[in-house]
C-alpha cells in the first residue's frame, strides 16, 4: 500500500517538474520557433505564426521531462549508489587488449570492405565521404592532441596550421610545378615554422587566454587569406590544383595513366582508394611519431608540464623550448592533414578554414579524452561519421516531408552533442590515464584522480 | 579634421554596443573563471527576438510611436534573452562547475554552434532587414563639402548606455545582489559559508549579463537594421577582446575597452583598410594579451602554487 502511495508523489512530484520545465520551455522557444520572419516580394519582412510547431517542441520536452523525473532520474541514482568495480571486468580488458589490432586491420582492410559491402560503383562515396573525411580528422585530433592533450596547451586555432599546409601545397604546386611527395613534406616544415612563429610570443600565457590568442591567430590567417587577393585569390579561392600522383604515374585515363600502365580498367575508384592509403599512412605516422614521443625526454617533459606547470619550472624543464616544440609539432601533422586535404580536393578557399574547423577538432581531442589516441580516433569516427550519415537518411523524407532536408540540421545537432557529452562525460570518452613511466606495475588512473594543471 | 570628429562620434556609437556586450564577458570570467563562448550568440538571438518584437508591434499592433515601440522591444528582448541565458547556464554550465578547466569552455563553444545554427534553422539563412526606424540628424560642422553629423539614432544610442550603465552601475555597487556577486568573485566558498547562495548569485549573473547584451541586441538592431543568425561570432570576439583590454573581471575597463575597440575599428576602416578592420581588432586581443594581460584595469593575476 505504501508503495502504491510512493508512486503517487513521484508521479505528482514528476508532472509538477515537467510542467514547470513545460512553461519555461514555452517561453524561451516563443520567440524564435513561434514566430517566423519572411521576405516578401516587395523585400520586406513579414511575419508568421507557427503556433502547432511550437506547440509540438513544447510537448516533447513536456514529455521528456516527465519520463526523465519519474524514471530516468531514480534510476540513475540508485546507480549511483551502487559502488564502482575497482578492478575492470574481464569482457572489458578482453575488448581493450584486442581493439586496437582490430581497429587497424578494419582501417587497412576497409576499401576491400566497402567494394564488397556496397559493390564497385557506390563504394566511391563510402571509400571517400567516410574513409577518407574521417581520416583527416582522426589525423588532424591526433595532432592537436599532442598540444592539448599532451602538452596541455588548449589551442583554439588550430585550423590556421591546416590552412598553411593547403595553401601551401596548392600555390607551390600550382605555381612551380612540384609535386604532391616533394610538397608534404615541405607544407609540414612551413606549417611548424609557423606554429613556431605563432607560438613564441604566445606561450607565456595561460589556460584561457592562450586559447583566445590562438583562436584570434586562426581568424588573423583565415582573413588575410580572405584579403589577400593576389596571392590567394580571396573568397573564389584556388582551383585546379595538381591531384597526387602514383609516384610519377597520373591517376587518369591516358595511355600513360596508372590504371592503364597495371592493366586494369580505368575507374576514379583507384585514385580514391590511393589516396584512402596515403591518408591512412599519414595518420598512423602522427601515431606512431606520438606514442614514440611520449617515451622520449621530450615527452615526458609535455606531461609534466601539462600537470603542473610551476613544478616543471622548478625542476629546470625549459618550458618556453617545451612548449614551443609541441606546438611545432602539432602544426607539423595539420601541415601534412592540410597539403593531404588541399591534393584530395582539388580545390581550396577560406570557407574551409573557419574556427568551426578548428571548434571541430578541439571538441574531437577532448570528447575522445584528451591525451588518449584510442579515445581521439573514436571521437573522430563518432562525430565525422554521425554528421556524414545524415546526408544519407533519405527515409525520414517519407516522415517529415519532401522538403525535409536533415542535412542542415548538421551542426545544431554537433553543437547539442558536444554540451550533452560534456555533461555526460566532462573527461571524454576514454577518460582513464596511462602513465608513460610507472614504478612497479602500469596501472591505468582514473580522470577523477588527476588534476590539470595551469598550462 | 572633420573626418577625425565623425569617426570619433561613430567609433563611440559602435564602442558603446561593444561595451554593453562585454559586461557580459567580464562579469562571467569574474564570477566562474570562464570564457562564455555562446555570449556572442545569445546577443545575436537578442537582435533577432527585438527584431520579431518590433514587427509585432509595428505590423500588427499598429503603434506608430517609435519610442514607445523600442522601449517595449527594449523590455520585452531584455526578458526574452535573461530567460534563455537562464536556461542555457542551468543546462550546460552548471553541471559542469567544479568539473575540470576545459569542460565549460567546450560546452560553451557547443552551445555557441548550436545556437548559431538554431537560428539559422528556425529563421533560415537569409538576411533580415528592416526600414531605418529613426531618421534626423543634428549637423554639428558643415564646411560645405563634409559634414559632421549626429544622428539621432547615435544620440539614442548613447543616451541609452549611459543610462543603462547607471542603472547596472548601481545594482552592483549598492545592492545586496552586488555585494553577493563580488563575495562569490572572490571567494565562492567562502561567501557560500557567510550565507551567500552561490548557485543563485551565479543564475543571476547570467542573467544580467544577457539583459545588457539584449540592450545591445536592441541598440544593434536599431542602429544597423540588419542581421543574419552568423552575427554573434565577430560581434563577440570584439566584445571580449574589449573586456580583455580593459582588464578582465572590471566592469568599469570593459565600457572603456568597448570604446576604445569602437574607435580602433573605425578609424582604422577610415584611415588604413576597411579589408582588414577585423584583422586589426584581432590583433590588439593578441597584442594586449602578450604585453598587457592585467588589462587596463584589472588586477594582475598572482600565481599560486
Amino acid at each position: 500500500m505504501a508503495d502504491v502511495r510512493g508512486e503517487r508523489v513521484n508521479v505528482v512530484l514528476a508532472l509538477r517538474d515537467a510542467s514547470k520545465t513545460g512553461v519555461i520551455s514555452f517561453f524561451v522557444l516563443l520567440p524564435l520557433i513561434g514566430f517566423l520572419t519572411l521576405t516578401n516580394i516587395r523585400n520586406e519582412l513579414i511575419l508568421t505564426t507557427r503556433w502547432p510547431l511550437l506547440f509540438t517542441w513544447v510537448g516533447v520536452i513536456f514529455s521528456g521531462r516527465f519520463i526523465y523525473s519519474l524514471a530516468i532520474a531514480p534510476w540513475l541514482a540508485q546507480r549511483a549508489m551502487r559502488p564502482v568495480a575497482a578492478a575492470p571486468s574481464a569482457w572489458r580488458s578482453f575488448v581493450g587488449k584486442w581493439f586496437v589490432p582490430f581497429a587497424i586491420g578494419f582501417a587497412i582492410a576497409y576499401p576491400l570492405i566497402a567494394i564488397f559491402g556496397a559493390g564497385y560503383d557506390s563504394a566511391l562515396k563510402w571509400i571517400d565521404n567516410f574513409g577518407i573525411q574521417i581520416l583527416i580528422y582522426v589525423m588532424l585530433g591526433w595532432g592537436l592532441n599532442i598540444v592539448v592533450g599532451l602538452a596541455g596547451l588548449l589551442d583554439l586555432g588550430y585550423v590556421a596550421f591546416y590552412a598553411v599546409g593547403a595553401y601551401s601545397y596548392a600555390l607551390l604546386a600550382k605555381n612551380f610545378g612540384f609535386t604532391f611527395w616533394l610538397l608534404l613534406p615541405l607544407a609540414g616544415i612551413l606549417s611548424s615554422f609557423w606554429g613556431i612563429l605563432l607560438g613564441f610570443p604566445v606561450l607565456r600565457l595561460r589556460g584561457d587566454y592562450l586559447a583566445i590568442v590562438t583562436l584570434a591567430f586562426g581568424e588573423i590567417i583565415r582573413l588575410v587569406l580572405i584579403n589577400f587577393v593576389d596571392l590567394t585569390n580571396g573568397y573564389a579561392g584556388i582551383s585546379g590544383i595538381p591531384r597526387p600522383s602514383f609516384f610519377g604515374i597520373p591517376f587518369n585515363a591516358s595511355d600513360n595513366g596508372f590504371d592503364a600502365t597495371f592493366g586494369f580498367e580505368f575507374s576514379p575508384l583507384h585514385r580514391t582508394i590511393f589516396l584512402y592509403y596515403v591518408i591512412l599512412a599519414l595518420a598512423f605516422i602522427t601515431a606512431f611519431v606520438t606514442v614514440r614521443l611520449r617515451r622520449m625526454p621530450v615527452g615526458r617533459a609535455w606531461e609534466a608540464l601539462r600537470e603542473d606547470e610551476i613544478a616543471c619550472r622548478s625542476l629546470g624543464i625549459n618550458t618556453t623550448n617545451t612548449k614551443l616544440t609541441a606546438f611545432a609539432m602539432g602544426a607539423m601533422f595539420a601541415g601534412f592533414a592540410g597539403s593531404f586535404f588541399a591534393a584530395r580536393q582539388g580545390f581550396i578557399s577560406p570557407e574551409s578554414f573557419t574556427f568551426l574547423e578548428s571548434a571541430t577538432v578541439l571538441s574531437i581531442v577532448v570528447l575522445g579524452g584528451m591525451g588518449s589516441q584510442i579515445g581521439v580516433a573514436l571521437a573522430a569516427v563518432a562525430f565525422v561519421g554521425a554528421t556524414e550519415m545524415l546526408r544519407e537518411l533519405d527515409f525520414l523524407k517519407q516522415i517529415f516531408g519532401a522538403d525535409f532536408d536533415p542535412t542542415q540540421y548538421r551542426m545544431l545537432l554537433f553543437g547539442a552533442a558536444m554540451v550533452l557529452i560534456m555533461i555526460w562525460r566532462p573527461r571524454g570518452l576514454v577518460s582513464s590515464r596511462d602513465p608513460s613511466v610507472f614504478l612497479k606495475e602500469r596501472k591505468s588512473i582514473s580522470a577523477e584522480l588527476t588534476k590539470e594543471g595551469h598550462g | 579634421m572633420e573626418v577625425f570628429l565623425q569617426q570619433l562620434i561613430n567609433g563611440i556609437t559602435l564602442g558603446s554596443i561593444y561595451g554593453l556586450i562585454a559586461i557580459g564577458y567580464t562579469m562571467v570570467f569574474g564570477i566562474i573563471g570562464m570564457v562564455n563562448f555562446a555570449h556572442g550568440d545569445v546577443f545575436m538571438v537578442s537582435v533577432f527576438v527585438a527584431l520579431i518584437a518590433f514587427l509585432i508591434l509595428t505590423t500588427w499592433l499598429g503603434i506608430t510611436s517609435i519610442a514607445l515601440a523600442l522601449f517595449i522591444v527594449l523590455i520585452v528582448a531584455m526578458i526574452f534573452t535573461s530567460l534563455l541565458n537562464w536556461v542555457i547556464e542551468r543546462l550546460a554550465y552548471r553541471p559542469l562547475r567544479g568539473s575540470f578547466r576545459l569542460a565549460p569552455l567546450i560546452s560553451a563553444i557547443g552551445m555557441s554552434i548550436f545556437l548559431s545554427n538554431f537560428v539559422q534553422v528556425s529563421q533560415g539563412p537569409r538576411n533580415k532587414a528592416i526600414p531605418p526606424m529613426i531618421r534626423g540628424e543634428f549637423v554639428l560642422v558643415d564646411h560645405g563639402n563634409y559634414a559632421v553629423t549626429l544622428s539621432m539614432k547615435q544620440l539614442a544610442i548613447w543616451s541609452v548606455t549611459a543610462i543603462l550603465l547607471a542603472i547596472f552601475w548601481y545594482l552592483v555597487a549598492k545592492t545586496r545582489l552586488g555585494r553577493a556577486q563580488r563575495a562569490c568573485e572572490q571567494d565562492q566558498k567562502m561567501a557560500a559559508l557567510v550565507g551567500v547562495d552561490v548557485d543563485r548569485t551565479i543564475s543571476l549573473t547570467f542573467v544580467i549579463a544577457a539583459a545588457l547584451a539584449a540592450v545591445a541586441g536592441t541598440l544593434y538592431l536599431m542602429y544597423y537594421g540588419v542581421v543574419s543568425f552568423a552575427d554573434g561570432f565577430v560581434p563577440g570576439v570584439k566584445a571580449f577582446t574589449a573586456a580583455v583590454l580593459g582588464g578582465i573581471g572590471s566592469l568599469p575597463g570593459a565600457v572603456v575597452g568597448g570604446i576604445l575597440i569602437g574607435l580602433i575599428e573605425t578609424f582604422w576602416s577610415a584611415y588604413f583598410s576597411i579589408d582588414y578592420k577585423d584583422v586589426a581588432a584581432f590583433s590588439v586581443l593578441a597584442i594586449t594579451l602578450i604585453f598587457l594581460p592585467q588589462g587596463l584595469f584589472g588586477r594582475p593575476d598572482v600565481e599560486k602554487v
